[in-house]
């Protein structure tokens, strides 16, 4: 897995031009995740349909590399009109497919993030998770 | 054979004691080694996280297993002889390697870290009082400075960061003002691994002593590069390790005056390091080997002698000659670009340059880097406060070694400018 091959034109575009970028007014749930040792920075705010379990609308925040950055842009056009299990059943498979390019083994972190940032929201909003400030992916 | 620079280093001859140099990387890399679809030369710039071991190193290790693997102190038969001589002259060699008065003075650890850990656990626990204060500094490694804001936790001390400047150098006035007569300990970092900032360490401990205080300096860039001498620099303790130095993983080096290293309780406690054992007390072995408990790092203590060896055959001077006069040259060719921004001082550094491009997280410009064969260190190179003081959540870092060209630092600037292409 070489470099370049990771920063085709689909992750460039989304880093450049993130897609649903800043805070939401009002968002039925918002979280934050953190990996320190990259910086990367993400917050993930979600708006649900009046069912309280379709996904309506998400925005996201924060700063990072590439891969973060254009994996959350990515997540938020991809989950509007999935359920809150769906989202939550959402492995690192689903997370590299859906970026359309190979992740190299030390990248996987920054390219899931948002991802977990989504799910751990959802978790604390349903009351299945308690306390997690924040949210690292990286060991 | 052709002399690459000014140095007078025989770049091309060092290079072919580095099989390593010669691989190609670009492939799967969750098989470890070499495959049919690597295809780009390395270049390796990672020097600073940990050097290559040439075939001398590897060889001497290879014979320790093949010829003499024993346990050492303990056994009377031949092997253990031999093997318990060179374990223990590898002490005597790292001892003249720095200027320590002999072995009792060289204390082998895992790494700097295990280092660092055996000071606080030991004199740490032991000496330092509420009320007093640690003083170490800005740009500290965390093996220093957790471990420093760790013990100061426990004990009720204070802990006091020295500032650095715009150049990336330490504030010495800060440093003066905030050593006082309450401080029991002084650290720095000899040489940054982040900065490249090579530090007034005879002027910190001289300071650190004029108010009672001992003083740890924290070598671990500063062995592998450059000649150094502990009992110059009249440092209490110095820390470095064998794998940044051409030597084995597994084995560092704690430094003590005898003095005080005589005087502390032990670290680790078991077999080795003891002298008489009763059910109802232990008392303990001489130095160094009250700090050595269990079996030790055998094969990488031979595996440290012969890097020591090897670096004294090149020349420490020539190799200092040689990283600084990299580092100047990547300095000055990375200078060309608006879009670079270089941490640390043009002047006196060590081989080793960090910078970031602007609008490229370092982690993406070091996966670009290493599509091109261009390995070097991106994130916050285990210096997270000094990234924070910085501004800049991570960097990317080159650093050099007595067998790298100026021609890997070209190549080093033309993978920086597809990045920069791919990102514009
Ligand atoms: C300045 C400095 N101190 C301490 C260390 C820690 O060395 P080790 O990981 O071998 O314990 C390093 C290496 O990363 C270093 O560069």
């Amino acid at each position: 897995m070489s470099g370049s091959d990771m920063y085709r034109q689909q992750i460039l575009d989304h880093y450049k031009n993130p897609r649903n970028y800043g805070e939401m007014q009002d968002p039925d749930f918002s979280h934050v995740g953190e990996n320190p040792s990259c910086g990367d920075t993400i917050q993930v705010d979600v708006k649900l349909a009046d069912d309280d379990e379709t996904i309506e609308q998400v925005a996201f925040s924060g700063d990072g590399c590439a891969i973060s950055q254009a994996a959350a842009s990515l997540l938020t056009e991809t989950l509007p009109g999935k359920s809150i299990d769906e989202l939550q059943a959402m492995d690192t498979d689903d997370i590299v497919d859906m970026l359309g390019v190979d992740i190299s083994p030390m990248r996987i972190k920054c390219a899931v993030l948002a991802r977990q940032v989504a799910q751990d929201g959802s978790k604390l909003y349903r009351g299945e998770l308690d306390e997690k400030d924040r949210t690292i992916t990286e060991e | 054979m052709p002399t690459s620079d000014a140095s007078g280093l025989d770049v091309e001859a060092i290079r072919e004691d580095f099989p390593i140099l010669e691989r190609k990387i670009g492939g799967d890399v969750t098989v470890p080694g070499p495959d049919e679809t690597d295809d780009q030369p390395l270049y390796y710039l990672d020097n600073a996280a940990t050097s290559h071991t040439p075939r001398q190193v590897v060889e001497a290790m290879t014979d320790y297993y093949y010829e003499y693997n024993s346990n050492v102190h303990r056994g009377i038969h031949s092997l253990s002889q031999e093997a318990s001589i060179a374990y223990e002259e590898a002490h005597d060699r790292a001892a003249e390697f720095v200027g320590a008065d002999g072995r009792e003075e060289v204390v082998f650890t895992k790494n700097t870290t295990e280092a660092f850990n055996l000071v606080a656990y030991t004199w740490g626990l032991t000496e330092l009082e509420p009320g007093e204060n640690v003083v170490t500094t800005q740009m500290e490694h965390h093996a220093s400075l957790v471990t420093w804001q760790q013990l100061c936790e426990k004990q009720g001390a204070e802990i006091r960061y020295v500032e650095i400047d715009e150049d990336g150098r330490l504030d010495m006035d800060d440093l003066r003002s905030k050593v006082d007569d309450d401080t029991a300990m002084v650290s720095a970092v000899h040489v940054s691994n982040t900065l490249g900032t090579i530090n007034p360490v005879s002027e910190i401990t001289d300071i650190a002593h004029e108010h009672g205080a001992l003083s740890f300096i924290d070598g671990a860039q500063a062995v592998p590069t450059r000649p150094v001498d502990v009992a110059e620099i009249d440092a209490d303790f110095y820390a470095f390790s064998g794998h940044k130095m051409l030597g084995p993983t597994g084995i560092g080096v704690l430094y003590g005056k005898q003095h005080l290293l005589e005087e502390l309780p032990p670290f680790l406690v078991g077999g080795a390091m003891i002298r008489r054992v009763e059910f109802e007390g232990t008392t303990w072995e001489d130095l160094p080997w009250k700090f050595e408990a269990g079996t030790p790092p055998i094969a990488e203590a031979v595996g440290l002698t012969a890097a020591i060896d090897y670096l004294e055959d090149v020349g420490m001077e020539a190799i200092e000659r040689h990283e600084s006069e990299l580092a100047r040259y990547a300095y000055d060719r990375l200078s060309e670009f608006d879009d670079i921004e270089i941490y640390g001082p043009h002047e006196e550094r060590g081989g080793l340059v960090g910078f970031n491009l602007e609008g490229v997280h370092a982690h993406d410009l070091s996966s670009i880097l290493d599509d091109h064969g261009v390995a070097v260190r991106a994130g916050d190179h285990c210096t997270q406060p000094l990234h924070d003081v910085l501004g800049v959540p991570a960097s990317t870092r080159a650093s050099f070694y007595l067998y790298n060209t100026r021609e890997e630092i070209d190549e080093l600037i033309d993978a920086v400018d597809t990045a920069r292409q791919l990102f514009a």
